[in-house]
C-alpha cells in the first residue's frame, strides 16, 4: 500500500516539477494533466472515489481543455511558445524561497507526533455525500453555485472582445 | 350585484388605472390605451349600478366608509367614501355618459396622432370626476376638484400647438383658480370651525346636526352666520367650475378643446360637479335659513348668481355663430338654471336638471362634432347648412337634443326638469325676479335652438365643406342614439304624477299640486320662442354664408352686443388685467429698486466679509493645514513604494512570511 | 527511520505545494504562474484527503466535502484568471507578468 502511494507521489511531483521547468507551454501543459492525474489516483488510493472523478472531470477535462486555450489564445506565432528563458536571478531566489518554504513544512510535519492509525481503506458512499452536501452543507452549496454563475459572468465580461468579432474566438 | 360602501373607491380606481396604464403605453399603443379606458369605464359603470342597488335599499341613509389618512398632532386626518342616492346616481350618469363619449372619441380622434395622450387624459378626468362623486371628505372632493381642473386643462389645450387652445386651456385653469380659493378657503375655516372635514360621520362630520348648530350659532362680520360665510366661500369654487356669472367667461373658451372634451367636460360632468358641490353641502348651504336675524342668506345669493348667469347664458348664446359656443353658452344657461333651483331650495329639481341636461347636452355636443367631423372641421353655422340629408342619424338625434333642451313638452325629459325648476321658483317667498329670469331664459332657449338647428341642417349646404359632408361610422353614431333614447326617456323618472327620482334623492319630498296653470304657461312661452325662431330664421332660410343675420338686421345693435358676448372679456381686460397689469408692473418697479438695491447691498457686504475671511484663512490657518497634507503625502509616497506592480514580489513576500510564522510557532514554544 | 502513511503523504502534499510555489516565483509566463497556484491549491487538497483517510471520524465525510467545495472554488478561480491572462495579453500583446504594472503605486 504504502509503495504504492510513494509511486504515485513520485510520478505526480516529477511530472509537476517538468512542467514547472519546460519552456514549451503545450508540453507544460499535457504534463500538469498528468500530474493531475496522479492526483486522482491519490484520492482513488485513499478512498475517496467521489473527489478522484471531479478531479478527473475539473482539472483533467476542463481546467486543462482551459489552459490549452489560453495558451493558444495568447501567442501570434509558433515561436511564441517557446518563453523566453527567464532570469537566473528570479530562478535562485525562487529556489530560496520555495526551499525555506519546503523546509519549514518538513520540519513541522517531522516534528509532529502523529499517530500511526493504521486502518482499512475508509469509503463514503455517494449518497452519503450527496445527503450531506444537501442537509447540512446546502447553504454552502448554493453560494458554491452563486458563486460559480458570478464567476463565468466575470470571465466571460473580462475576455470578452470590445465589440470586434475574432475568428479565433470560438463559442 | 350590490356594492358595499368599503369598495366604493373601486369605481374611480379603474379608470385611474387605465390612466396609469396610458402613461407607460409607447405611442403607438393606440388600441391598447383607447380599449383600457373604455373596458375601466365599462367596469365602473356596472360597479356604479351596483352602488346604486345598495343605494336605493334606504334611501335616506349615508352610507360611509372612513379611514384615517395620516397623523396631525392630536388627531388624525380622515377621509372617506359616502354612497347615498345623489352620489349613486350622479357615478351612474358620469360613467354612463363617459362611456359613450370615450366610444364616441375612438371615431372622433381616430386621426389624431396623439391619440392614446387623450385616452389617458380623459381617464384622468373620469377618475377624478368619480373621486369628486364618492368622497366623503371636503378635502378628498377638493384634491379630486383640482384634479378635474387638471385634466380639463390638458383637454382644453390638447391641440395646444394651437395658440387659442393654449390661451384657452390657461384661461379656463385661471378663471376656475379664483373660484377654487374661496373654496379652499371655505373649507379651512370648516376645518377650523368644527375641526372636521367628513360629511357625514357618525354623528360628528359637518354636514350633521352638531356641527352645523355650531356654526350657525356664531356670527362673524356683519352679523353674518358663520355658516353662511363658508357656504358662500364653497359657493365661489361652485361658481368657478360651472361657469356661473361673473366667472362664466372661460366655458366658451373652453370649445376650444376637441368636441368630445366638450361633450364630456364642459357639458355633461364636470362643470356639474359646482351644482353637485352645492347639492352635497347643502345641510350648510341652508341651515341659515332658519335664522331669521341674518342679513343675507346663502341661498339667497345662489339664487340670483343662478337667475343672471340662466338669462345672461341665454342671451349671448342668441348672437354666436360657431355652433360649440352656442351651445357652450347654453350650458352656462343651463347651469345657471340649476343653481337657480338650489338656490330657491329645491336641490332636487336641480340633481334632475342636472342628469337630464348631461344626457341631452352630451347628445348635442356630440352631435355637433359628429357634423363637425363630417364636415372637415367646419364649426361656423354659416357655413354649414343642408346637412340634413346625408348626416340623417345626427340630424334625428340633434333634433332629439334640441327639443329637449328647449323643452318641448311632455315627451323629452328637458322638459320635465326645467318645469320642476320653474315650479319650485314660483313658490320662491323672497324674490319673483328669478322666475321671471327663468321664463325669459326658457323663450331663448328655444329661440337659438331652433336657429341653430334650421342653420346648421335645413337649406342649401354653404360651404364646399359642407356640401361633401358624409355620415360618420358607427361608432359615432351609436352613442348618438343611445344618449337620445336617455334624453327622452330620463324624464320620465321625475314626473309630477311620479316623482321617482325626487322620492329616492330625498325621501321627505312631497310633490305639490297645482302646477298644470303653469305648465301651460311654459309650453306657451317655448312655442312662442320656436315660433319667433322659425319666423326669423326659416323664411326665408339662409341663402350664403356672406348673408346678415336676421336678427342683426331687425336689432343690428343688440345683436351685434350679444356676438360679442356682452363684453365681459373686454370688460374683465380692462379691469382686472389692467389692474393685474399695474400690480405687475408695480412689483416689478420695488423689484427693480427696493429689493435689487438691498440685494445688492447684501451682496457687497458678503463681499467685503469675504475678502476678510480670506485673509485670515490664507495668513493663518492655511500654513498648519500645509504642513499637515505635506506629512501624508510624505507617508503616502512610501507605502506607494511597496505597491510595486510585481506579481512575483508579493507572493514571494507571503511565501517568506509564511515561513516567519511557521518558524515562530515550532521554534518559539506556540505549543 | 519509518513514518506512518499519514506523515507520507503530509510529505507529499508539502513537496507539491513548493513545486507549485517555485514554479510560480520563477516563471514570468502568466499562464505558468497559475498552473503554479493551481499546484498549490492541489496540494492543499491532498492534506484533506490524507487527514480525512486517517483522521479519527471518516463516515462524517467532512473533508470530502471540503475538497468537493474547493475543486469548485478553483475552477472558477481558473476560469476568471485565464480570462484575466486573455485581457492582459490584449492590453499589452504580451502575457509576462511582470509588465503589468500598470496600476502600481
Amino acid at each position: 500500500m504504502i509503495i504504492v502511494l510513494i509511486a504515485l507521489a513520485l510520478v505526480t511531483l516529477a511530472t509537476a516539477a517538468v512542467a514547472m521547468a519546460l519552456r514549451n507551454l503545450i508540453h507544460s501543459a499535457l504534463l500538469l494533466i498528468a500530474s493531475w492525474a496522479g492526483i486522482a489516483a491519490f484520492y482513488l488510493w485513499a478512498g475517496a472515489e467521489f473527489v478522484a472523478f471531479a478531479q478527473v472531470l475539473v482539472y483533467v477535462g476542463a481546467i486543462s481543455m482551459v489552459v490549452l486555450f489560453a495558451v493558444l489564445l495568447t501567442r501570434r506565432s509558433r515561436l511564441d511558445l517557446e518563453v523566453a528563458p527567464d532570469p537566473m536571478r528570479r530562478l535562485i531566489s525562487a529556489l530560496i524561497t520555495g526551499g525555506a518554504v519546503l523546509g519549514v513544512l518538513f520540519g513541522a510535519v517531522w516534528s509532529t507526533p502523529l499517530e500511526p492509525t493504521l486502518r482499512a481503506v475508509p469509503s463514503i458512499s455517494v449518497r452519503d455525500l450527496g445527503l450531506q452536501l444537501m442537509g447540512p452543507h446546502a447553504a454552502s452549496l448554493l453560494v458554491v453555485g452563486a458563486l460559480l454563475t458570478v464567476a463565468l459572468l466575470g470571465a466571460v465580461v473580462i475576455a470578452s472582445q470590445d465589440r470586434r468579432p475574432d475568428k479565433e474566438d470560438g463559442p | 350585484m350590490n356594492l358595499s360602501v368599503h369598495y366604493l373607491w373601486l369605481i374611480p380606481a379603474l379608470p385611474l388605472l387605465a390612466a396609469g396604464l396610458g402613461a407607460v403605453t409607447p405611442r403607438s399603443g393606440r388600441r391598447l390605451a383607447a380599449g383600457a379606458a373604455i373596458a375601466a369605464m365599462a367596469l365602473s359603470f356596472l360597479l356604479s349600478v351596483g352602488a346604486l342597488l345598495t343605494a336605493l335599499q334606504d334611501p335616506s341613509a349615508h352610507l360611509t366608509s372612513n379611514f384615517a389618512w395620516f397623523d396631525l398632532g392630536s388627531g388624525a386626518l380622515r377621509l372617506g367614501w359616502l354612497l347615498d342616492p345623489l352620489t349613486a346616481l350622479m357615478c351612474v350618469m358620469v360613467t354612463f355618459v363617459g362611456l359613450l363619449i370615450f366610444i364616441f372619441s375612438t371615431g372622433y380622434m381616430h386621426e389624431d396622432a396623439n391619440y392614446k395622450q387623450f385616452f389617458c387624459f380623459l381617464s384622468l378626468f373620469a377618475a377624478a370626476m368619480l373621486g369628486l362623486l364618492v368622497a366623503n371628505s371636503l378635502l378628498l372632493l377638493f384634491i379630486c376638484w383640482e384634479l378635474v381642473g387638471l385634466a380639463s386643462y390638458l383637454l382644453i389645450g390638447f391641440w395646444f400647438h394651437k395658440p387659442s387652445a393654449a390661451a384657452a386651456a390657461k384661461k379656463a385653469f385661471i378663471t376656475t383658480r379664483i373660484g377654487d380659493l374661496g373654496l379652499l378657503l371655505g373649507m379651512l375655516w370648516l376645518y377650523d370651525a368644527t375641526g372636521s372635514l367628513l360629511f357625514y360621520d357618525g354623528g360628528q362630520g359637518v354636514l350633521e346636526a352638531g356641527a352645523l348648530a355650531s356654526l350657525v350659532a356664531s356670527t362673524t362680520v356683519g352679523g353674518l352666520a358663520v355658516s353662511t360665510a363658508i357656504a358662500l366661500l364653497i359657493f365661489c369654487g361652485a361658481v368657478g367650475k360651472s361657469g356661473q356669472f361673473p366667472l362664466h367667461v372661460w366655458l366658451p373658451d373652453a370649445m376650444e378643446g376637441p368636441t368630445p372634451v366638450s361633450a364630456l367636460i364642459h357639458a355633461a360632468t364636470m362643470v356639474a360637479a359646482g351644482v353637485f358641490l352645492v347639492a352635497r353641502v347643502y345641510p350648510l348651504m341652508m341651515i341659515d335659513q332658519g335664522f331669521a336675524a341674518a342679513p343675507l342668506h346663502a341661498l339667497t345669493v345662489v339664487a340670483f348668481i343662478g337667475a343672471i348667469t340662466a338669462l345672461l347664458g341665454a342671451l349671448i348664446a342668441v348672437g354666436q355663430n360657431d355652433i360649440k359656443r352656442v351651445l357652450a353658452f347654453s350650458t352656462v344657461s343651463q347651469l345657471g338654471y340649476m343653481m337657480l333651483a338650489l338656490g330657491v331650495g329645491s336641490w332636487v329639481a336641480a340633481i334632475f336638471h342636472l342628469l337630464t341636461h348631461a344626457f341631452f347636452k352630451a347628445l348635442l355636443f356630440l352631435g355637433a362634432g359628429s357634423v363637425i367631423h363630417a364636415a372637415h372641421h367646419e364649426q361656423d353655422i354659416r357655413q354649414l347648412g343642408g346637412l340634413r340629408g346625408p348626416l340623417r342619424v345626427t340630424f334625428v338625434t340633434f333634433a332629439i337634443g334640441m327639443m329637449a333642451l328647449a323643452g318641448v313638452p311632455f315627451l323629452f325629459s328637458g322638459f320635465w326638469s326645467k318645469e320642476a325648476i320653474l315650479h319650485a321658483a314660483h313658490g320662491w317667498e323672497v324674490s319673483p325676479l328669478p322666475f321671471y329670469a327663468g321664463l325669459a331664459a326658457v323663450i331663448l332657449t328655444a329661440f337659438y335652438m331652433t336657429r341653430l338647428v334650421l342653420e346648421v341642417f335645413f337649406g342649401a349646404p354653404r360651404s364646399p365643406a359642407a356640401a361633401h359632408a358624409h355620415e360618420n361610422p358607427p361608432t359615432m353614431t351609436v352613442p348618438l342614439i343611445l344618449l337620445a333614447v336617455g334624453a327622452v326617456f330620463l324624464g320620465f323618472l321625475g314626473t309630477p304624477w311620479w316623482p321617482w327620482l325626487q322620492h329616492t334623492l330625498d325621501p321627505s319630498f312631497h310633490s305639490e299640486p297645482g302646477g298644470a296653470g303653469l305648465m301651460v304657461l311654459s309650453i306657451v312661452l317655448v312655442a312662442i320662442g320656436l315660433g319667433s325662431g322659425w319666423a326669423l330664421y326659416a323664411r326665408p332660410l339662409r341663402a350664403t354664408a356672406a348673408a346678415a343675420d336676421p336678427l342683426a338686421r331687425a336689432v343690428p345693435g343688440v345683436f351685434a352686443a350679444l356676438a360679442a358676448k356682452l363684453g365681459f372679456d373686454e370688460l374683465y381686460a380692462a379691469t382686472v388685467g389692467r389692474l393685474n397689469t399695474a400690480l405687475a408692473a408695480g412689483a416689478d418697479a420695488l423689484d427693480r429698486h427696493l429689493w435689487d438695491g438691498l440685494v445688492r447691498f447684501l451682496a457687497r457686504f458678503g463681499e467685503f466679509t469675504g475678502i476678510v475671511t480670506r485673509e485670515t484663512d490664507e495668513g493663518i490657518l492655511n500654513d498648519g493645514f500645509n504642513a499637515t497634507s505635506e506629512s501624508l503625502r510624505t507617508t503616502g509616497k512610501a507605502y506607494a513604494k511597496a505597491q510595486s506592480g510585481d506579481a512575483h514580489g508579493y507572493l514571494r513576500v507571503i511565501a517568506l512570511g509564511f515561513v516567519i510564522i511557521v518558524l515562530a510557532v515550532l521554534l518559539g514554544g506556540g505549543r | 527511520m519509518s513514518f506512518s502513511p499519514l506523515q507520507l503523504c503530509l510529505f507529499f502534499s508539502s513537496a507539491l505545494f513548493c513545486v507549485g510555489l517555485i514554479g510560480a516565483l520563477s516563471r514570468s509566463n502568466t499562464i505558468l504562474v497559475l498552473l503554479g497556484v493551481e499546484l498549490m491549491l492541489n496540494a492543499a487538497n491532498l492534506n484533506f484527503i490524507a487527514f480525512w483517510r486517517y483522521g479519527p471520524n471518516p463516515a462524517a465525510g467532512t473533508g470530502v466535502i471540503f475538497v468537493l467545495f474547493a475543486i469548485a472554488v478553483a475552477a472558477a478561480e481558473a476560469a476568471v484568471g485565464l480570462a484575466l491572462v486573455i485581457a492582459i495579453y490584449r492590453h499589452q500583446k504580451n502575457i509576462r507578468l511582470q509588465d503589468a504594472v500598470r496600476l502600481k503605486g
